[in-house]
């Protein structure tokens, strides 16, 4: 476990021995890790790892017990999940928490919050500043929608896209939010073979704007081909750390995946 | 001076200990469903005016009536949770909000239908004269007051504690849907929630009313200041509201007495209020009980 | 705003517009002008309400409180201390606005029952203070003898020209909450209903974004009490309990908590039910408000206007099947 960190590289997100307990239960026993910029990083391991437990903390969802989590160097831990949005960290949720009645553009426009500012008041009145920060949001959000390739389900309810596209829209509703840093948990989950490919075609993309991706996966097909680095969490510890091939050859994640057998 | 002191503490605590009972009938439901009743005074104000009836009309022993009415006002928790809560068991706080204080305005309306608007009396459970301490006066009623109470604290302490209705109870108060699991009916034990704390709020109006008289516009005020203070004393948390009500009932009654009577109703929602601002777990609640339930 | 709203808009204006016309020259219905004035002026309370229930899915018992606040503020204000009524009413709502704040701020951070608890604790005291402070407020036997309104230096008596004063107001107000809902605060505040944890995770300051409508709620309460108070230029506290509290809410529950409309339309049928409907009931119509209520969030929780797509789609059926044969 000493090579988790990696103190060669400047890194965009360092965990700094996070704990999680809930009551008497350890979801997270001191998680030390750094995710350089610029990659995919992947984050496995079995269920009940505590790989959402670990998306909450970074996202604010839930405050660590102990511990402290960075973002470019500025600690984020004990601050307000919209802050964090606002500071470039955005993120996907397991059970695709989109805005079902809104519209599928609605939901990306949503995402734009954190980069606009009009207030109540303002957009009450149809201030002239505000009215042209809304015609912008409109713009990005259609880029964002064409960027996923959803444009030809613009004014649908969210709720009504199949499950494939509601995985992309919510990708694409996180990406307008301009982050440095995307947490996508489980983004192919209940997704085809087919609908897993775009995906991974679409995550590739990501990186290659720029964007650090942070990836909860549970298909390994897909981790091994797009992912640079993997995180392998067990029951709240890390496991091991390194290149898709080195963790394929190693030792403790073939006793832990195979059971020892 | 000190007589006056004396006497404000008896009648503080006198309706202190009303204020509790009526907080531990919002701590048994909240306890079993996490749904605060807005119609647990109304129970309180039932309770008493269905012992008026049953004395003044039928002329039942009073203490025949207090059973009674304590009996009746069950039968109609019983059957708030029955025909209304439980068709509603999907619907989400804001409803649920909406739905109890929909209850309490019929109950209200009723009551004001049934016994009209004046204030119901009641004869004191015993007929001596009243008993001078120091100068106080202390009435015979208010002994009992305190009696029926801790009567009905140690009861539903064994019951929690001891009884299997009681633990299955707090299970499900803890974890639902692992208490369904492990085969507690849930819907019976919400039923019995609803008529536990309706009886223990009639209990309390039964009690109350031969001192202050009962009619149908003290339900609403009596339910808030009783949740003051379940609120103070930590919600679902049966011996913080018993003192929290204690501190309530006092703090109203010194402010009658020293400072102006016509805030006394002020008072203790004020409490309410700044508990709510500053200490939503309250002076007795556990950190770890606020994490479960907000 | 959509189209839909759009065309809405326009109807109800066309509607509002004629109504004094058709009223008036009805004998039996020519006080419904007066009715109205009143379902205006609660349009106002019970649009801020529809707001804080549909939108921030928080409920206030003390809607009743804020208006007795804008109410009295500019009956003191005015018959006491000489104010003009136009400068009496921001001052109102001035001070309804900061209650709103203190109260919110801390009870919102809290979830589901708080807020309710803290308005109902905080709407009995305000009512207790109307009638305690005689000196200001002339206590239980409330205050007489407030000035009515001027608009540049025109007098407003008749009855018409207050219905249409009022009703360009509760426009004015419609207008300005239809914005706020088809913008980026609206969208932030749809996400809050549908998804709060995403929406939060996307950036939208959830607690402040419940406070902000919940402290323009009692604003739009205390300017209804304002123009309240000029209109029958006296008052007393009984207008202004409890009873008043549920009543609005019970507007928004009869319209529909996801309506705008819906709130209007449950202001002017619970004030029509309340100055006509429900007179022969008497002191029982407290019954009939909790049968009412109870209904609507048992059996109709979109409220009235949650029918009116589903009325529209039978009629077109029926049309279309007509016009087949």
């Amino acid at each position: 476990m000493q090579e988790a960190c990696c103190p060669e590289l400047s890194s965009i997100l360092e965990i700094s021995d996070v704990q999680m307990h809930f009551g008497g239960i350890v979801a997270l026993k001191g998680i030390r890790y750094a995710v350089p910029p610029g990659i995919i990083q992947a984050l496995i391991g079995p269920n009940g790892a505590g790989k959402t437990t670990l998306f909450h903390c970074i996202s604010g969802l839930i405050q660590p017990t102990f511990g402290h989590v960075l973002f470019e160097g500025r600690q984020i831990d004990g601050m307000l999940p919209h802050k964090i949005a606002r500071l470039g960290i955005s993120r996907t949720f397991q059970h695709v928490a989109l805005f079902k009645s809104m519209t599928v553009l609605e939901n990306i426009m949503l995402g734009r919050h954190p980069k606009t500012k009009s207030g109540f008041w303002a957009t009450g009145l149809r201030l002239p500043a505000m009215r042209r920060e809304e015609r912008k949001i409109l713009e990005t959000a259609r880029y964002h929608l064409d960027f996923v390739g959803l444009g030809d389900s613009a004014n649908l309810p969210a709720g009504t896209l199949p499950l494939g596209k509601q995985r992309i829209l919510e990708i694409a509703r996180a990406l307008a939010t301009d982050p440095r840093l995307l947490l996508l948990d489980e983004p192919a989950g209940g997704l085809n073979i087919r609908e897993t490919e775009v995906l991974g075609d679409l995550i590739q993309r990501i990186r290659a704007c720029g964007v650090t991706v942070i990836l909860v996966e549970h298909d390994m097909n897909l981790v091994m081909e797009i992912a640079d680095r993997i995180l392998v969490l067990h029951y709240g510890s890390q496991l091991a750390s390194g290149t898709p091939m080195e963790i394929m050859d190693h030792p403790a994640v073939i006793e832990a995946y195979l059971g020892g057998g | 001076m000190g007589t006056d002191f004396l006497q404000y503490t008896i009648t503080g605590l006198t309706v202190g200990v009303i204020y509790a009972m009526v907080a531990i009938g919002y701590n048994i439901i909240y306890n079993v469903t996490e749904i605060i009743n807005f119609a647990q005074g109304e129970f309180v104000m039932l309770g008493g005016l269905f012992a008026a009836f049953f004395v003044g009309t039928l002329h039942l022993p009073v203490f025949l009536a207090f059973f009674a009415a304590v009996i009746a006002t069950g039968c109609v928790g019983f059957a708030m949770e029955r025909f209304v809560i439980r068709r509603a068991r999907n619907a989400g706080v804001l409803s649920l909000i909406i739905i109890t204080i929909a209850v309490s305005i019929l109950l209200k309306g009723s009551a004001m239908l049934g016994y009209g608007k004046d204030p119901h009396c009641l004869p004191a459970f015993s007929t001596r004269g009243p008993i001078m301490i120091a100068g106080a006066v202390l009435q015979p009623q208010v002994l009992w007051i305190f009696g029926v109470s801790a009567l009905v604290v140690i009861a539903l302490s064994f019951f929690f504690h001891r009884s299997f209705y009681g633990k299955a109870m707090l299970a499900c108060a803890d974890n639902p849907i692992a208490a369904r699991m492990v085969g507690i009916p849930v819907r019976q034990m919400v039923l019995l929630a609803f008529i536990l704390s309706a009886s223990i709020g009639a209990a309390a109006g039964v009690i109350i009313t031969p001192i202050s008289l009962m009619d149908y516009d003290r339900g609403a005020m009596l339910g808030l200041k009783g949740f003051g203070a379940a609120v103070l004393g930590g919600l679902g948390n049966f011996y913080g509201a018993l003192l929290a009500g204690c501190v309530l009932g006092l703090a109203e009654s010194y402010c009658a007495g020293y400072l102006s009577s016509g805030y006394k109703d002020a008072v203790a929602l004020i409490f309410l209020l700044l508990a709510l601002f500053f200490k939503p777990e309250g002076l007795f609640g556990s950190e770890a009980a606020t994490l479960k339930k907000f | 705003m959509n189209k839909k709203d759009r065309w809405a808009f326009v109807g109800m204006g066309l509607l509002i517009a004629v109504f004094p016309g058709v009223a008036l020259n009805v004998k039996c219905i020519s006080h419904y002008v007066d009715v109205m004035v009143f379902a205006g002026i609660f349009s106002l309370v019970s649009l801020g309400l529809c707001m804080l229930m549909g939108y921030a899915g928080q409920v206030s018992m003390a809607q009743a409180a804020f208006f007795g606040i804008g109410a009295y503020s500019s009956g003191i204000l005015t018959s006491r201390l000489g104010w003009n009524p136009w400068m009496a009413m921001p001052a109102g709502a001035g001070v309804a606005a900061l209650v709103a704040w203190i109260i919110g701020v801390p009870a919102l951070r809290l979830k589901g029952h708080y807020l309710a608890m803290a308005t109902l604790g905080f709407g009995v005291i305000v009512h207790i203070i109307l009638g305690e402070e005689v000196k200001w407020t002339g206590g239980p036997s409330g205050m007489v003898d407030i000035p009515g309104l001027q608009i540049a230096g025109w007098k407003l008596t008749s009855e018409v020209a207050w219905y249409y004063m009022i009703w360009s107001v509760v426009f004015m107000a419609l207008l300005f909450c239809l914005h706020v809902i088809y913008s980026r605060v609206g969208r932030g505040l749809r996400a809050i209903h549908e998804e709060e944890m995403a929406a939060e995770s996307m950036g939208v300051p959830t607690a402040c974004y419940k406070v902000q409508i919940f402290v323009f709620s009692a604003i739009l309460s205390a300017i209804a009490g304002s123009f309240y108070t000029h209109y029958v230029t006296c008052l007393n506290p009984g207008s202004f309990n409890l009873m008043w509290s549920i009543r609005f809410v019970l507007m928004v529950m009869v319209g529909g908590t996801q309506s705008l409309w819906g709130a209007i339309l449950g202001a002017v049928l619970l004030t029509f039910a309340g100055n006509e409907w429900l007179q022969i009931f008497s002191d029982f119509e407290i019954l009939v408000y909790g049968a009412m209520l109870l209904c609507a969030a048992l059996f109709l929780p979109g409220g009235l206007a949650s029918l009116v797509p589903k009325v529209i789609g039978v009629f077109r059926n029926s049309l279309t099947h007509l016009c087949k044969r």
